[in-house]
C-alpha cells in the first residue's frame, strides 16, 4: 500500500512538473534516458546479477525492440500501433534471446560473454544491411508516442515483474545457479531451463526499452546499438551492485545525471566511466549496494524511529 | 584462379596481423584465464608509437618497430600490475569487467591526447614502396615484410616458450599455478613476463598494420581485437600454435567473404564462426576436451 502511494506520488509530481513546463526539452530527454536505462539495467541485472550469466549483448536485444517498434509505428501511426509495436518488439527480442540462449547458454563465464557480444554484433550488421531498416543511414521520422505516462507504466511494470520474478521459486532457482551451478543441478534444478528463462525475460525487457527509445527519440541507426551501448548498461549494473534492483535504479539515475552534466565532453565521460569500472572492481566489487535492496519500508522505519525518539523527548 | 591467388596473398597478410594479436590473447588466457580486452588497445597504442617515431622523429621502420614493441611491453606489464594483480583472487566476471574498463580507458585516454582524427602513416620509400608482379598477382614489398616479420617473431616466441627457463616457467604456471608456486616459480613475475611478451607482439602488429593500411585511429583496435580473440578460440585457447593457425584461418575467411560474397557481411561471418566453434567444440581446433571437476 505504501509502495503504491509512493509510486503514485512520484508519477503525479513529475506529471505536474511536466504540465507546468518545469521539466522541458533537455531535462525531459534526460528523464526518458533514465527510465530506459532503468529498464535495461534491471533486465541485465536479472541475467548477470541474479542468474550469474555474463551477457555483453544487451544492446542487440534493445535494437531488435527498437527497429520492430519503429517499423510498426511508421506503418500504423496510432497509439494502438505504438502498443502493438512495443509488444511485438519485445516479443521479437525475447524470441531471439531464446533462440540464441538455447545453444550459447551451455557456455560459461567469459565464453558466454564473447558469444553474446558476437551475437549482438551480428544483429547490428544485419540491421546495417537490410533494406527495410535503411542501412547505415537509419530510420528517420518515427512517430513519437512516448510520454511520461507510458514511460512510467513500462518502467514500473518491468521493475515489478522482475523483482517479483526474483522473489518467486523460479527466481530462487536462478539465484542458486549464480551461487553454484553444479550444486544447483545436483539439487534437481533444470539449470539450462532457468538460464534460458532469465535470458528471455531479460531480452523481452530490453526490447521494451528499445521500443521506448525508438518512439521517443524518433531516429534510429544501427551504430547506436554497438558494443559501447552494452557496456553502458553493464556499467550501470556493476555500479549499482550485481544482484540489487534498487542499486541498478539508483545507478541509472546517478549516471544519467553525471553524463548529462558531461554531455559536452564525451571523451572525459568515457574516461571517467572506465576509471569508475576499474575502481569499483578493485575497491568495491560488489557495487554501491552489494546485493542489498532498499525499499520504501526503510523510510517508514526511519520515520517511525524519529517519531518514537521525539515521543521520548 | 589468379583472383583467388591474389585473395589468398591478401588473406595471409591480414591473417599475420590476427595471428600476432591472437598469440597475446591466447598466452594471457592460458596463464590467468582472462580475456584481456585491453590487448586490442595495446595494439592501437603500438600503431601510434610507430606513427610518432616515423613521422615526428623521422626514424626508420625497424627502429620504430622495436621502440613500439618496447613501449607496449612496458604498458602491458604496468596494466597487469595496476589493474589485474589486485584481482588475482576475485571472480572471473570482475576481472573481465576490469579488462573492459582498461580497454575503454586506453581508447578514450588516447583519444583525449591525440584527438579522434584518423592519422596516416608516412609513405614508405625505397625498397618498401616496390611491388612484385607475378602474372596478374601483385605482391607489395610491405606484404612480404609484414609476413616475414610475423614469422620471425613467431619463431622467436616458440624459442622463448620452448627452450628458455622463463618459457618453462610460463608453461608450468599455465598448467597448474599452485603446483608451479610450490616448485619455487615466481608466479607474479611469470605472469608479468607473459603480459609483456604478448603486448610486444601486439605492438609489432600495430606498427605493421600502420605501415600496410596507412591509416590509424584510437578505436582501430576494437574489431581486429575481437577477431584475433576469435582466432585464438578457433585454434584452441591457451595453445600457441592454435593461435597462429586460427589467425591465418580467420584472415583468409574474411578476405574470401569480402572478395566473393558481400563485404558488408564479413564481420558477421567471423562472429558466426565464433558462435559455431563455441557450440560445436568450445575447446577449439587443437584443444583437448577436459572434464569439469567439482
Amino acid at each position: 500500500m505504501k509502495k503504491l502511494i509512493g509510486l503514485g506520488l512520484t508519477y503525479a509530481i513529475v506529471q505536474i512538473l511536466i504540465m507546468t513546463n518545469a521539466i522541458t526539452g533537455y531535462l525531459q530527454a534526460t528523464l526518458v534516458t533514465i527510465c530506459i536505462n532503468i529498464i535495461l539495467a534491471v533486465s541485465l541485472n536479472l541475467i548477470t546479477g541474479f542468474t550469474g550469466q555474463f551477457s555483453l549483448g544487451h544492446a542487440g536485444f534493445m535494437s531488435i525492440g527498437a527497429y520492430v517498434c519503429a517499423l510498426i509505428t511508421m506503418r500504423v501511426p496510432t497509439v494502438y500501433g505504438f502498443i502493438l509495436g512495443v509488444l511485438l518488439g519485445a516479443l521479437a527480442a525475447a524470441l531471439v534471446g531464446c533462440l540464441v540462449g538455447l545453444p550459447t547458454l551451455r557456455l560459461r563465464g567469459d565464453y558466454l560473454a564473447i558469444a553474446t557480444l558476437g551475437m549482438s554484433e551480428i544483429i547490428r550488421i544485419i540491421f546495417l544491411n537490410m533494406e527495410i531498416t535503411n542501412g547505415a543511414a537509419g530510420l528517420n521520422g518515427i512517430p513519437q508516442f512516448v510520454n511520461w505516462t507510458w514511460l512510467f507504466t513500462f518502467t514500473v511494470g518491468t521493475v515489478l515483474v522482475i523483482s517479483n520474478f526474483i522473489k518467486s521459486a523460479h527466481g530462487r532457482a536462478c539465484i542458486s545457479i549464480r551461487e553454484d551451478e553444479i550444486a544447483a543441478e545436483a539439487m534437481g534444478i533444470n539449470t539450462i531451463k532457468y538460464k534460458v528463462v532469465s535470458f528471455t525475460i531479460g531480452a523481452f525487457c530490453a526490447g521494451i526499452a528499445g521500443a521506448l527509445y525508438a518512439s521517443y527519440f524518433y531516429f534510429l541507426k544501427p551504430d547506436l546499438f554497438g558494443f559501447l551501448k552494452s557496456v553502458d548498461v553493464l556499467v550501470i549494473v556493476v555500479l549499482g551492485g550485481l544482484g540489487s534492483i534498487s542499486g541498478s535504479i539508483l545507478a541509472a539515475i546517478l549516471l544519467a545525471l553525471i553524463s548529462s552534466y558531461l554531455q559536452s565532453f564525451p571523451e572525459i565521460r568515457m574516461i571517467l566511466y572506465s576509471l569508475t569500472l576499474i575502481a569499483i572492481m578493485i575497491f568495491r566489487p560488489q557495487g554501491l549496494m552489494g546485493s542489498k535492496e532498499i525499499s520504501l519500508s526503510v523510510f517508514s522505519k526511519w520515520a517511525s524511529g524519529l517519531k518514537s525518539k521525539r515521543g521520548r523527548v | 584462379m589468379e583472383g583467388l591467388l591474389q585473395q589468398i596473398v591478401n588473406g595471409i597478410t591480414l591473417g599475420s596481423i590476427y595471428a600476432l594479436m591472437a598469440l597475446g590473447y591466447t598466452m594471457v588466457y592460458g596463464i590467468i584465464r582472462l580475456i584481456n580486452f585491453a590487448h586490442a588497445d595495446i595494439y592501437m597504442i603500438g600503431a601510434y608509437v610507430g606513427y610518432y617515431c616515423m613521422s615526428f622523429f623521422g626514424l626508420g621502420f625497424l627502429p620504430s618497430l622495436i621502440i613500439a614493441m618496447f613501449i607496449c611491453t612496458l604498458l602491458g606489464i604496468i596494466i597487469e600490475k595496476i589493474a589485474y594483480r589486485p584481482l588475482r583472487n576475485a571472480t572471473r566476471i570482475s576481472v573481465l569487467i576490469t579488462a573492459i574498463g582498461v580497454s575503454l580507458f586506453l581508447e578514450y585516454g588516447t583519444m583525449f591526447f591525440v584527438t579522434a582524427n584518423v592519422r596516416t602513416y608516412p609513405e614508405m620509400t625505397g625498397l618498401l614502396a616496390r611491388t612484385i608482379k607475378m602474372g596478374n598477382i601483385v605482391i607489395s614489398m610491405q606484404q612480404i615484410l609484414l609476413v616475414s616479420i610475423t614469422i620471425v617473431l613467431m619463431i622467436l616466441l616458440q624459442f622463448i616458450v620452448k627452450t628458455t627457463r622463463i618459457g618453462k616457467a610460463m608453461r608450468a604456471v599455465s598448467m597448474d599455478k599452485d603446483a608451479a608456486e610450490l616448485m619455487g616459480i615466481n608466479v607474479d613475475s611469470t605472469i608479468s613476463f607473459t603480459f609483456g611478451l604478448g603486448s610486444a607482439l601486439a605492438g609489432a602488429a600495430g606498427v605493421l598494420v600502420g605501415v600496410y593500411y596507412n591509416s590509424i585511429n584510437p578505436l582501430m583496435g576494437m574489431v581486429p581485437g575481437l577477431k584475433a580473440f576469435i582466432a585464438a578460440v578457433f585454434g584452441g585457447i591457451g595453445i600457441i600454435p592454435g593461435a597462429m593457425i586460427g589467425g591465418y584461418f580467420i584472415g583468409a575467411v574474411e578476405v574470401l567473404v569480402a572478395g566473393y560474397g558481400n563485404s558488408m557481411y564479413r564481420d558477421a561471418v567471423v562472429f558466426g564462426i565464433l558462435i559455431l566453434v563455441l557450440i560445436v567444440k568450445p575447446s577449439g581446433l587443437l584443444g583437448k576436451n577436459t572434464r569439469e571437476k567439482v
